[in-house]
């Protein structure tokens, strides 16, 4: 083949409005997705200069950090999280952007809504005021995070101003081992290349385990990539994809749709073509996977130990490791599984899907949280929460002594009023374990959702293939 | 946006990896609906303690920091999310210049939309500039966005490289909004071939 192309180079150049001179261009913007936290300045730019939004129609708003995951109808107890709810529901009037509502059974997290509505589609570029918009990747959509400023360009414009980025392929091998899932997977992937490996690139993702993977496997894949440091994933879509994406609200409807699958077949990347960097791993020996630390690159097997500091090369390392056990209140050598839990979390915009929320239920089916052990489980949309619901699954969780909650990104970063206190200790399924994310002196364990059931039932930090 | 031309300040060492947006600015603090005031809340979970009183050991605290206009940190600086507020806060406080070998590709971009230079330099650079900085007050950088330029107080230069269109918005404080509209005929155009190519795509999100 002449020229052959990755699925990242089809996507950028089917966007490209203008390049100028020095290389910069203008890139086309299909899907916007819109929160509370990073719009309201970029609305009001828009305010001050009398400018209108371009596309609602391709415009999705949501309320989903400050939002209570309990009872919808009280009011948001925190005046600053209450203005900016009731901001994104002015500027969404005032502009008439599209929003899902707080008492909307489709609100949800912002990267939970886009592909449960089908609004999230293959060849498409994505983004939102929010890094983990890579999450969208899994379609094949080329997504990702972007700051205000930018927010309030594609509000305007509906293009964005960037510069091409390259290409780094992550090929899986292997099948993934009984009791491992796309978490352990994607965990060891950023233990082996570190949070700034991906600097600079889009990550493809492909090989068997990745192929194995159902959609809400992948997206938890490509909504850690930000975590690797690159600000994109992708998964070049399939027949998983297609069927998935079949018959959802947004989705193409019949006639378009057959229409639409011919367009996404030639999207996966071309035999031979050019990646600036490769990685290879294989899965089928690994074991479920936990952080220590306090960044993501901290990942270890559960089957083994706190490393020691000094045993790292990388430069600053020793240090920053060091520092982050003393955070944790961890001692170098310790088994992980002597590590004790307060709380637990399981949901987020990477395991708060339906199948995180069948894999908690199956390890808490006939189980009870252990003593003084706090476990929330909160379903990532209003329509994961109603199915799970329909499944039977809540009521497992409440007979076993979870939390069933109401939908938000909650304890994956504590805007609202679900935190940890200081010193307490969570085995968390969210995405970063920076110090102070779940709240003021709490530490995180990154975990799957049914190793953070089994930390819940056992009250410290478990393999999940020994209950 | 305030250009950005030349600057000249302290530089305050930080000498560490990763120092991540929630470190920056704490998600206690994203529940604003303006972008200025989070100057006194940077780094706020390092630079006090729970009762809000100040940690003397923090580098913004020491006496010889505290009107810093530059930062010089290790690997990675900005790394997570796309929060804005973390620039908005480096500005608020007075930063208007952060030195690293790198930087996390979401902070780096939103620096340059509030008016604020991230320099990349070399590790062997880094080493250098670090010391300079532990020096305090008694050493200050220069930086010239112009001539690509820190200039070290003892006369020392480092050259750094940086996308030239990224430099004309910098030393021009041009709002990039304005600029794009310019091209509305183009965004047109591409609307109508890809509205012909791929229908399904638009009109999918309604009120």
């Amino acid at each position: 083949m002449i020229d052959p192309k990755t699925l990242f180079d089809k996507i950028w150049k089917n966007h490209l409005v203008d390049v100028q001179d020095d290389g910069t261009c203008l890139l086309y913007i299909d899907r916007h997705l819109v929160h509370e936290v990073t719009s309201p300045q970029a609305f009001e730019g828009l305010e001050n200069a009398g400018r209108q939004v371009r596309r609602p129609d391709l415009t999705l708003a949501v309320p989903d950090h400050n939002v209570p995951t309990t009872d919808r109808t009280a009011r948001i107890e925190s005046k600053e999280g209450r203005i900016q709810v009731e901001t994104l529901q002015e500027n969404c009037k005032k502009f008439g952007v599209p929003l899902f509502d707080l008492q909307d059974i489709r609100q949800g997290v912002v990267h939970i809504i886009g592909p449960e509505q089908g609004f999230t589609l293959p060849g498409t570029t994505t983004v939102c005021g929010d890094s983990h918009t890579a999450t969208h990747g899994a379609f094949g959509s080329l997504a990702f995070g972007i700051g205000t400023s930018e927010v309030e360009h594609v509000l305007v414009t509906q293009t964005l101003l960037q510069s091409p980025l390259k290409n780094m392929r992550v090929t899986v091998d292997g099948s993934l081992p009984t009791g491992c899932t796309a978490k352990d997977l994607v965990l060891a992937i950023i233990g082996k290349i570190g949070t700034a490996g991906g600097t600079g690139y889009v990550i493809e993702y492909t090989g068997q385990a990745i192929r194995d993977l159902t959609m809400e496997g992948r997206m938890t894949v490509c909504n850690m990539t930000i975590e690797a440091g690159a600000r994109a994933g992708l998964i070049a879509p399939d027949e998983t994809t297609f069927e998935y994406l079949m018959g959802r609200p947004m989705s193409p409807k019949a006639g378009a749709w057959e229409q639409a699958v011919a367009f996404w077949k030639t999207l996966p990347s071309d035999d031979g073509a050019h990646y600036d960097k490769e990685v290879r791993l294989d899965v089928s020996e690994i074991v479920p996977q936990v952080t220590w630390g306090t960044s993501p690159e901290d990942v270890a097997p559960i089957t083994g130990n706190i490393p020691m500091p000094a045993d790292f090369t990388v430069d600053g390392k020793p240090e920053a490791a060091q520092a982050s056990l003393d955070y944790m209140g961890l001692t170098a050598g310790m088994a992980i599984t002597d590590i004790p839990i307060d709380v637990v979390f399981i949901g987020s915009c990477t395991n708060g899907r339906i199948e995180d929320m069948r894999a908690a239920a199956e390890v808490a089916t006939g189980r009870k949280v252990a003593a003084g052990v706090r476990a929330l489980v909160v379903p990532g949309s209003g329509l994961v929460k109603e199915q799970a619901e329909e499944e039977g699954l809540d009521a497992i969780l409440l007979e076993a002594g979870f939390e069933w909650r109401d939908p938000g990104c909650s304890m994956c970063l504590a805007m609202n009023d679900d935190r940890l206190e200081p010193g307490q200790r969570c085995a968390s399924t969210s995405n970063r374990n920076f110090k102070g994310r779940q709240g003021f002196g709490g530490r995180t364990h990154l975990v799957s959702p049914g190793m953070a059931a089994a930390a819940a039932i056992t009250g410290h930090l478990t393999d999940v293939r020994d209950l | 946006m305030e250009k950005f031309d030349k600057l000249t300040g302290v530089a305050a060492p930080m000498n560490m990896i990763n120092v991540d947006t929630d470190m920056i600015i704490p998600k206690n603090f994203l529940k604003t609906i303006k972008r200025s005031g989070l100057g006194q809340n940077l780094f706020d979970e390092m630079r006090y303690d729970r009762n809000g009183n100040e940690n003397p050991d923090f580098v913004l605290n020491k006496p010889a920091y505290r009107k810093a206009k530059i930062i010089v940190a290790g690997d990675n600086f900005g790394c997570g999310s796309s929060r804005e507020h973390a620039p908005w806060a480096l500005l608020d406080y007075g930063i208007r210049c952060v030195i690293s070998t790198s930087f996390a590709d979401i902070f780096y971009n939103n620096c340059f939309k509030n008016g604020i230079l991230p320099i990349k330099v070399t590790k062997e650079q880094l080493d250098n500039l670090m010391d300079e900085a532990e020096r305090g007050s008694n050493a200050t950088l220069s930086i010239d966005l112009e001539s690509q330029t820190i200039q070290g107080s003892d006369g020392g230069e480092v050259k750094f490289e940086i996308d030239e269109f990224k430099k004309y918005l910098l030393l021009n404080g041009l709002d990039d909004v304005g600029l794009t509209l310019q091209k509305s005929d183009k965004i047109d155009s591409f609307e109508a071939q890809q509205n012909a190519s791929q229908p399904w795509l638009a009109g999918v999100a309604k009120v």
